[in-house]
């Protein structure tokens, strides 16, 4: 479907829904001073209120675009290479300070991707499996072929993840550090590109989703950024 | 099905109601006989006796039917929003008077709270923006937009063009003389836009306000609003990142409200994230240690070493295969620093990276002007800030933690002289209080200030274990004024509410709580409490899914009525979520009650000094004027002279003082 007939869909489903449940959200002028007459809402029985309140949830569901779902798509692909990257660890020898970030990016991730994957099933999308075995990722379940997750931004070639699991201790902890500052990069270009696309991230989800997941990257990125340059003046 | 679980214990419950009814004979100089009073049951924090098994485990799913569990907290009402609001996130708070302002991403809710157990809808103002986060100040409504959907006409339709000129993203200035019929005005928009925002009164500066704008979007691109910048400021010295926005709103000309400085309050930011391991880590290494595992240090922390490195090491650095006997590994235990160091020395730095340390924004900038500080929640660091000059707020000092992922609001005590920090790990849409998540971890951190510096003391993460279907996290609350102690509600998502003692800063202990099921039972619904504030003797929370909910604190032994009205006795005109007011607690009977209570309850004065200033209150509660404040007089003499002997003379003199105080009113 392009953007085109799914924002078609999304109009037409989203007001025939609308409709349905007596939902009163007529056009608003364009003048700051004209939202003065609203009056109070007559009362409700609780059943009433439920049935509306999971039929806006669900009418709430349609408001996406082609950009957001590849956005979600693409984003479980990126996070899981992040979830190869910190299960090597503890294996590896990695210094406490590592191993906490390491085992938050694998909790913060591995959440994130439940949330993204419920996210496009709730909007009947193809949903990415993970499966991920040693340091191969393999997703299935949207007719992606393989080569096309391993272009998003910040993604480790299969060299570089080779070569950090090769890596122990402080080398370990070097290079991961500076490979998933790069890897997070990407996932904050990912964000960057999805908010310049017109129609993207009108969604609250969507955009609740991709604005944490932006700042807890950079966040993370300076947090490591730091450890980074702390564990070069210890071996100085 | 609604099922309130019984989760009081019997143990505290027939204490509670027990009546100590004491008769004390004053001194034959009194001419009055003493009265008979009622002491309230106390219990050390020590030993809280909380409900086992925790109640809140295992409660039932549903929108307006979950099952609920709570424990000293009553739910007073629960008043859905409007219907079109329902099922749009509800946000943060505000309060002004008699009405609690509600955020929600579709606008504002004004709700009259003057009945707690009847909220009054009076006005509700569709103008979707997220998060729509409120401020008032005079007769002025403040509100945060941020997301890509807002509109300068507040309409509904959202914003399709990623370029905009009807976008709206940072802050709606609404005038509320007539707080039934909201004006909007103006608005400022911000690069970033506004998640979140501080009002500041300049206690020296009655002509203007000053909003601390906290961003934590992308910036917006230079086309939809000129100026905008989100290259590095070595590249942009104008760069919208690692700043904050400062908006100065002339009271007498509002629409002219402009942003007048941009401070750089991360400049030069270097604090490791450090810090020492959870005491569960320092358990698992204890326990390694006593079964003879080899230990290493790394970035200053010790390590259990993987056995496989262990036998490793046998072979290749010192030739042993096989078993090794004990003094193999006593050779071992010796040469094993520099036998790490070798092995695992690390290379230098890498090529040119960029060298700009420091957050880029802040989440929440919690003002205390009386006291001239902030305190900032600025991404990867907890930030104290001297705002002694508004328009340039200063950094005075750091805080990073490696058990913090995302630093999100702070919280003073009324002194000033301690501050609890949130973190918001994975945003508030995640399920992070499972069994599994470690309790350091999306926790609150306590810190105590002394010249400046902050020092770390303690975590605390709400105790009770939520599912995988509850966003739950460190989020917003207030403090509640009781007197001599630091006493906090906050909301928890769907983790419910948590009232908890951080007077000792190194043992916060939970006192209260109240939680909800799950929104839906089978997948993760966005719900539960966004914030919660004491205002005025209600405890008012906004729930995301469910509307306005509003609690009553029941008295306890360990938070007495005596307390629990003395915190009563403060009235606010307003309060707002990132607004610190000086509690000052008029001098009242429940005050001087209040004191008495926590010296017995912390053992710190023998029993007959608490009888003797318990029965000279109450007689001086029920004496005539003139012999009230000849008994208050005399008891403040008497307490004057306990302060040598008590184990808290700081708290014996609040006491002394506020019975003087009394007297001096009678």
């Amino acid at each position: 479907m392009n953007s085109n007939s799914l924002s078609t869909f999304r109009i037409l489903l989203s007001s025939s829904l609308l409709a349905l449940i007596l939902f009163s959200a007529a056009c608003k002028s364009s003048e700051l001073t004209t939202q003065t007459s609203q009056k109070v809402s007559e009362k409700l029985s609780k059943a009433e209120l439920e049935a509306l309140y999971w039929a806006k949830i669900d009418s709430s569901k349609m408001n996406f675009t082609e950009a957001d779902v590849k956005f979600m798509t693409d984003m479980i692909g990126h996070h899981a290479q992040a979830l190869i990257m910190a299960d090597l660890a503890p294996k590896n020898g990695a210094g406490a300070q590592v191993r906490t970030l390491a085992s938050r990016i694998i909790n913060a991730q591995k959440d994130e991707i439940a949330t993204m994957q419920n996210w496009l099933r709730e909007r009947k999308q193809p949903v990415p499996e993970v499966q991920i075995d040693g340091l191969k990722l393999m997703i299935h379940g949207t007719g992606m072929d393989h080569s096309n997750h391993m272009k998003m931004a910040g993604m480790l070639s299969q060299n570089q993840l080779l070569e950090l699991s090769e890596a122990k201790g402080k080398e370990f902890d070097r290079l991961f550090l500076k490979y998933m500052i790069q890897h997070h990069q990407g996932a904050v270009t990912m964000v960057q590109t999805l908010i310049n696309t017109d129609g993207a991230v009108q969604d609250e989800q969507a955009f609740r989703l991709s604005t944490d997941i932006n700042v807890d990257q950079i966040t993370e990125i300076e947090r490591m950024k730091l450890m980074l340059s702390q564990i070069s003046q210890e071996s100085e | 099905m609604k099922q309130i679980l019984p989760i009081s214990k019997n143990t505290w419950m027939g204490m509670m109601v027990a009546t100590a009814l004491v008769t004390f004979s004053c001194s034959s100089t009194e001419q009055m006989m003493d009265v008979e009073y009622t002491s309230p049951t106390v219990a050390p924090l020590t030993q809280v006796d909380s409900p086992s098994p925790d109640p809140r485990v295992g409660l039932g799913a549903g929108l307006f039917d979950a099952e609920e569990a709570s424990w000293n907290l009553t739910l007073v009402s629960q008043t859905p929003p409007p219907k079109d609001f329902l099922g749009v996130t509800n946000s943060d708070l505000a309060f002004k008077g008699k009405y609690a302002i509600q955020g929600n991403y579709n606008g504002v809710l004004i709700w009259d709270i003057s009945d707690p157990a009847n909220p009054v809808l009076t006005k509700e103002y569709l103008c979707p923006a997220s998060q729509s986060d409120v401020s008032v100040y005079g007769n002025l409504m403040f509100v945060s937009g941020e997301g890509f959907s807002g509109r300068i006409d507040c309409g509904t339709e959202g914003v399709q063009e990623a370029v905009s000129d009807v976008r709206l993203r940072g802050i709606r200035i609404f005038d509320i003389t007539d707080i039934k019929d909201p004006k909007y005005i103006s608005n400022v928009q911000t690069c970033r836009g506004s998640h979140t925002h501080s009002v500041l009164k300049d206690p020296n500066d009655d002509d203007n306000i000053y909003i601390y704008v906290s961003g934590s979007a992308p910036v917006r691109p230079e086309d939809e609003l000129p100026g905008c910048s989100s290259a590095s400021p070595d590249e942009d010295p104008n760069s919208a990142l690692f700043r904050i926005e400062v908006i100065k709103v002339p009271l007498a000309n509002p629409e002219m409200a402009a942003i007048t400085s941009s401070p750089r309050i991360f400049e030069n930011l270097e604090e490791p994230p450090t810090h020492g391991a959870a005491p569960a880590d320092k358990a698992a290494i204890e326990e390694a240690k006593a079964h003879g595992a080899f230990i290493v240090e790394f970035g200053g922390q010790e390590n259990v070493l993987p056995s496989r490195f262990v036998s490793q090491i046998f072979k290749t650095q010192m030739g042993i295969e096989g078993e090794p006997t004990a003094a193999d590994s006593a050779a071992l235990r010796e040469k094993l620093p520099s036998i790490i160091s070798n092995m695992f020395g690390g290379g230098g730095n890498d090529e040119g990276e960029d060298t700009r340390k420091g957050p880029t924004q802040c989440h929440d900038i919690t003002l205390y002007p009386e006291i001239g500080l902030a305190g900032g929640a600025c991404e990867g660091y907890g930030l104290l800030l001297d705002i002694s000059d508004p328009v340039n707020p200063k950094r005075i000092d750091a805080v990073a933690d490696s058990n913090f992922a995302y630093w999100h609001s702070a919280t003073f005590s009324n002194d000033g002289k301690k501050v609890l920090f949130t973190d918001e790990w994975g945003g508030g849409g995640q399920p992070k209080c499972r069994a599994t998540d470690p309790m350091e971890w999306g926790a609150n951190a306590i810190f105590t200030i002394e010249n400046g510096k902050m020092n770390f003391k303690e975590y605390y993460k709400l105790p009770a274990p939520q599912t995988t279907e509850e966003n739950c996290v460190a989020h917003n609350g207030s403090l509640i004024p009781v007197p001599g102690r630091e006493i906090m509600v906050q909301s928890w998502y769907q983790g419910g509410i948590s009232i908890f003692d951080w007077t000792d800063p190194s043992n916060p202990v939970e006192i209260a709580f109240h939680d909800r099921g799950p929104v839906s039972p089978d997948q993760m619904q966005m719900g539960g409490s966004w914030s919660v504030y004491w205002y005025n003797g209600a405890i008012v929370s906004s729930e995301i899914a469910r509307g306005l909910d509003i609690f009553k604190l029941e008295a306890n032994p360990y938070i007495t009525q005596n307390e629990i009205d003395a915190a009563n006795s403060i009235k606010l005109d307003y309060l707002n979520a990132q607004g610190q007011p000086k509690f000052v607690w008029p001098k009242t009977f429940a005050l001087s009650k209040a004191y008495v209570d926590q010296l017995e309850r912390n053992k710190e004065l023998d029993n007959s000094a608490i009888v003797m200033a318990r029965q000279s209150l109450a007689n001086a509660e029920k004496a005539s004027p003139k012999m009230r404040k000849k008994i208050l007089t005399k008891l403040a003499n008497q307490v004057d002279g306990l302060v040598a002997a008590s184990g808290n003379s700081d708290k014996v003199k609040m006491l002394a003082e506020s019975v003087r105080g009394l007297a001096s009113n009678s």
